[in-house]
């Protein structure tokens, strides 16, 4: 499909999906922790008692610490910006996105790359004991989760020939074997734990607690207030929802809209929201169950994450 | 869709379980995960057997895959969970090589295996043929938590794993040894774990541990 073919509905699609993932990623979150509060035999917050943090925080005034630069005021922005970016690209919808050329999984994963990366030079400018301790911890796990994901990825790339997102969703709708097959099997283990690792949820990192020692992604937002506060935290869950719908469209491809068509995209859209809800309640229930890895057993999950990558790998090399 | 592709699909699933539950015996430290992932080891091989019987119409190989549910299944795990609830303390606390460096090893091993197993796999074009390398890289991380691993059970463990790795080549190679070559490899590798549980048994009850690092004295 050349530049000049891009019809109305692929530009929509593209629209459609960052604003449902705008709207939807804090009511996600807000999800996860009433499942979870439920699980545990509490009421909880109601769903949407993360966008009424949000709007709150929103509404307060601005403060940054004294000997910060720049820096930590643009690092929210970059952080929600290139998530929202990955959104863009993300085949969520339909399968022949408007922006058919960016959207490949080793861009994808470096451009969330950057916003951890943004975020944890932010916590460094600080100057803070805890920034620092926080953007090591983070560096540290993201340099052993980074490895683990682009290797699995190539083994989900190895079959089609291709690492561009559309090509991978479309060749997996195409060939229903391929869902079972070993490397797949084998690949979607390593991207759940990488998954984990990289969004902070149990085992890896537990987002409920201020615990000084055990804590990685709240040590780098500790400095932030007000409107600020409000973008680390609507990226940091923008993040996990473009990843749960990377996951379910790579996995379990049913349902994306493969045509043009108004009924299609509108099945699409409620399939993908039932199916990241699902994967959401999923992890959730997950988390009730298992406690927090010491932070020097996490090399151990992540180190584990890396061979499974690299068993779908060579599979898919025995296998072709 | 082909019978034919379907159990080729089958044959690389369960040979590739094979090789992931040898992988996952080096990851788990608790002896309980270590022992299921032996046992699931011993399911994926029988398997294996049962898909190749179906597809080559063996019904030797049958019988085979029902004695390899019977002992690598059930029997020898069996054997070793009495062993586990005997010391709870039999867990991998403090490895030789610590579990990242010896995942990263399996994957080295992995690698290895894939290139030393190449020129089979080239003479031969076969589902069941490529599918060697599986099989001869559970050998060698059998070997490597044989070298690795302090604990009698994890030793265990890692001499089956190898037992199981030179299974699946061999089932994978010859599409079946003849059951009674099998039978006998089977039954002795029963009577070696059955031996080994009597000598930790009796290690138990005079050390108070599993560790082979505390044997390292002769006494009359």
């Amino acid at each position: 499909m050349n530049a000049a073919g891009i019809s109305v509905w692929q530009i929509g699609s593209v629209a459609v999906q960052v604003a449902l993932c705008v709207v939807g990623a804090p009511l996600l979150v807000g999800l996860m922790r009433t499942v979870r509060c439920r699980l545990e035999g509490r009421v909880g917050p109601p769903v949407r008692q993360t966008w009424r943090d949000l709007r709150k925080l929103l509404a307060k005034q601005r403060t940054q610490p004294e000997q910060s630069s720049f820096f930590f005021a643009v690092a929210p922005v970059v952080l929600v910006a290139t998530t929202i970016v990955v959104i863009a690209f993300t085949p969520m919808v339909t399968t022949r996105t408007a922006l058919l050329g960016g959207s490949d999984l080793f861009a994808i994963v470096f451009l969330l790359l950057l916003g951890s990366v943004s975020l944890a030079l932010a916590a460094l400018d600080t100057g803070t004991a805890f920034g620092g301790m926080g953007s090591s911890r983070l560096m540290a796990i993201v340099a052993l989760a980074e490895p683990a994901l682009l290797v699995a990825i190539l083994a989900l790339a190895a079959p089609v020939h291709s690492s561009s997102l559309p090509v991978i969703v479309a060749g997996s709708l195409h060939h229903p074997m391929w869902l079972a097959t070993p490397q797949r099997l084998l690949a979607f283990g390593a991207f759940v734990i990488v998954i984990l690792a990289e969004s902070g949820r149990l085992p890896v990192d537990n987002p409920a607690t201020h615990l000084e020692l055990t804590m990685i992604h709240e040590a780098l937002m500790l400095e932030y207030s007000g409107p600020d506060l409000a973008f680390v935290v609507l990226g940091e869950s923008l993040r996990l929802t473009v990843l749960l719908a990377l996951l379910s469209n790579l996995f379990f491809p049913w349902g994306i809209a493969t045509a043009l068509t108004g009924v299609s995209f509108v099945v699409a859209i409620a399939v993908l929201a039932a199916k990241v809800a699902l994967l959401a309640v999923a992890v959730a229930a997950g988390e009730v169950a298992v406690a927090k890895l010491r932070l020097f057993r996490v090399p151990e999950l992540l180190a584990g994450a890396f061979v499974l990558s690299v068993l779908a790998v060579l599979s898919a090399l025995v296998i072709a | 869709m082909t019978n034919h592709s379907v159990a080729a699909a089958l044959l690389a699933l369960t040979s590739g379980t094979v090789l992931l539950c040898a992988a996952l015996a080096l990851w788990r430290r608790a002896a309980r995960g270590i022992v299921s992932a032996l046992r699931v080891q011993g399911y994926a091989l029988a398997a294996t057997a049962a898909v190749l019987g179906v597809q080559l119409h063996e019904p030797l190989l049958l019988v085979t895959s029902g004695l390899l549910v019977a002992v690598k299944g059930v029997a020898i795990p069996m054997l070793f969970g009495r062993l586990v609830r005997l010391d709870p303390a039999s867990s991998e606390t403090d490895p030789v090589v610590n579990v990242p460096a010896s995942l990263v090893a399996a994957v080295v091993l992995t690698l290895v295996a894939f290139v030393a197993t190449r020129p089979i796999v080239e003479s031969v074009r076969g589902v069941p043929i490529t599918l060697v390398p599986f099989g001869f890289a559970t050998v060698l991380i059998g070997f490597f938590v044989l070298v690795a691993r302090r604990k009698a059970v994890s030793q265990m463990v890692g001499l089956l794993l190898v037992d199981n790795g030179i299974g699946l080549v061999a089932l994978l190679l010859t599409t079946g040894v003849p059951l009674l070559i099998e039978l006998g490899g089977t039954l002795d590798v029963l009577l070696v774990v059955v031996v080994l549980r009597v000598l930790v048994t009796r290690m138990h009850a005079q050390l108070g541990v599993l560790d082979l690092d505390s044997l390292q004295e002769l006494r009359d």
